[in-house]
């Protein structure tokens, strides 16, 4: 029976290791934590629909378990050796792991809004990031200021470390458009008398329901959305946050407060991602998650034979894309271990990377 | 004569092949960043002058490109070249040369 090594139990990990394993495989996922669902388990409800996040982290769990993969948590990968076709992997535990083939789920990490210093993160207290909040989603918890009071009036802030030269992220993190919706409509359920702000520069509603979430957001919720990117907040005496902002579409500079400002934070390449690469030798794109072979055709495949990819660690995604995403790595890896001829298709070199300057 | 209240009104519509685009132009070669705006508006935002006068280098990187350099010059005018907006750009347009190149162009042009 031919082994695989999943890295990252993560949606891609697990559902990639459920599909392989079923295909007869023997798999063993790795988890540096100490449970699977990645960052899934850390977002209450999903766009567009509202589901728990827990349901679609069970549903994939009961794949890993049906499929008996052998999940190895709080483990990580130190050292790699690669004798022709095979691997061998050590675990921090010691486990010493031979593999035909290694599929790396390694993910992404929330971009760090304390770099956008303007935006005072880490600084004022009412200034969280997207992820608290679900995090107080999750926890049932009230809504509320540093000072305990209701919040009367929300500020959700866009592209926050996504599209931006100066944060070093110039690509777009896809998911944080859609999750500013969600997050504003929440808010507005818990809190009905609030008044929610929506500070954008586009508002990308490109998947299946997404506008019909932002037109729900707009004519059951009342969120006003406000075209501008905030240049800066400050801290008012009593806690609230001053913003500046150009309504772009009055033509007029505009400041406006509010008690509680929500950053959506775009994603950035994982640590995970960082240290498999250098650990296999393998290339990092010019924005710093792993390099496919091909962007159109070769996305799950790397440089290396029997490496592959799956998920967000070659770029954000939502959780659908991740999903299908590994089920397509899992078919990959299959072609490849049994031989098949389709496993040696090549597409013509190209220039991927003409598309930024200098690299 | 009988006035029947009816009023005559000028087209406002932007004539845009109508419209000079000499000065975008010289500017573009010159700088070519200021074509990476994405009218967000942060520059304006974070703009000390435009609190008080009407000047937003967002709407400057606009006009240019309609050819409305008449209020572009006088818009100019309110800039104090502090660079704020260069620091907040998202996209690294190179605010203060496209002013300074703006003014070049109007020298060269005589607009």
């Amino acid at each position: 029976m031919k082994n695989i090594v999943v890295i990252g139990g993560g949606i891609a990990g697990m559902e990639a290791s459920a599909f392989l394993a079923a295909k007869g495989y023997s798999v063993d996922l790795i988890e540096k934590n100490d449970t699977l669902g990645g960052r899934l388990a850390n977002w209450d409800r999903l766009f567009p629909t509202m589901r728990r996040g827990s349901e679609v982290t069970e549903f994939l769990a009961e794949g890993v378990m049906q499929e008996a993969v052998k999940v190895h948590l709080s483990a990580d990968i130190v050292r790699v050796e690669r004798h022709h076709d095979t691997f061998l992997l050590v675990t921090t535990q010691g486990n010493e792991l031979h593999c035909d083939a290694i599929l790396l789920a390694t993910g992404y990490d929330l971009f760090d809004a304390r770099r956008k210093e303007e935006y005072g993160y880490g600084i004022y207290d009412n200034v969280i990031t997207s992820a608290d909040l679900e995090q107080i989603f999750s926890s049932g918890r009230d809504i509320l200021t540093q000072k305990g009071k209701k919040p009367s009036r929300v500020g959700f802030v866009h592209c926050v470390g996504s599209r931006d030269e100066k944060a070093g992220h110039t690509y777009c993190s896809k998911v944080c458009c859609v999750t500013g919706v969600k997050q504003a409509i929440e808010v507005k359920q818990q809190i009905p008398d609030a008044e929610i702000f929506n500070f954008y520069m586009d508002l990308r509603m490109y998947g299946m329901h997404f506008e019909a979430l932002y037109k729900k957001a707009q004519e059951d919720f009342n969120v006003q959305f406000v075209r501008g990117r905030l240049s800066e907040a400050a801290e008012n005496l009593d806690g609230s946050l001053a913003l500046k902002v150009e309504d772009t579409l009055a033509g007029r500079p505009m400041k406006i407060n509010v008690d509680l400002l929500v950053l959506l934070v775009g994603c950035t390449p994982s640590e995970g991602t960082r240290k498999m690469a250098s650990l296999l030798g393998l290339k990092l794109g010019f924005n710093g998650f792993f390099k496919t072979t091909d962007q159109h055709t070769m996305t799950n495949y790397s440089d290396i034979p029997g490496v592959f990819f799956a998920g967000t660690c070659i770029g954000p995604n939502t959780i659908t894309n991740a999903i299908t995403d590994a089920r397509a790595a899992a078919t990959a890896i299959d072609i490849y271990l049994s031989g098949n001829q389709l496993a040696n298709r090549k597409m013509k070199p190209h220039e991927e990377f003409w598309l930024y300057p200098s690299h | 004569m009988k006035n029947f209240g009816y009023t005559r009104h000028t087209d406002r519509q932007i004539d845009f092949d109508a419209t000079d685009k000499r000065l975008y132009q010289f500017v573009f070669d010159l700088e070519p960043s200021i074509n990476l705006c994405i009218f967000c508006g942060t520059c304006a935002a974070t703009c000390s002058a435009g609190h008080f006068t009407t000047l937003s280098f967002r709407r400057i990187s606009l006009l240019l490109r309609r050819g409305m350099n008449d209020i572009v010059k006088k818009e100019i005018e309110n800039c104090m070249l502090c660079g704020k907006c260069q620091l907040v750009c998202p996209k690294g347009v190179n605010t203060r040369n496209v002013i300074l190149q703006i003014v070049k162009g109007i020298e060269k042009y005589e607009l």
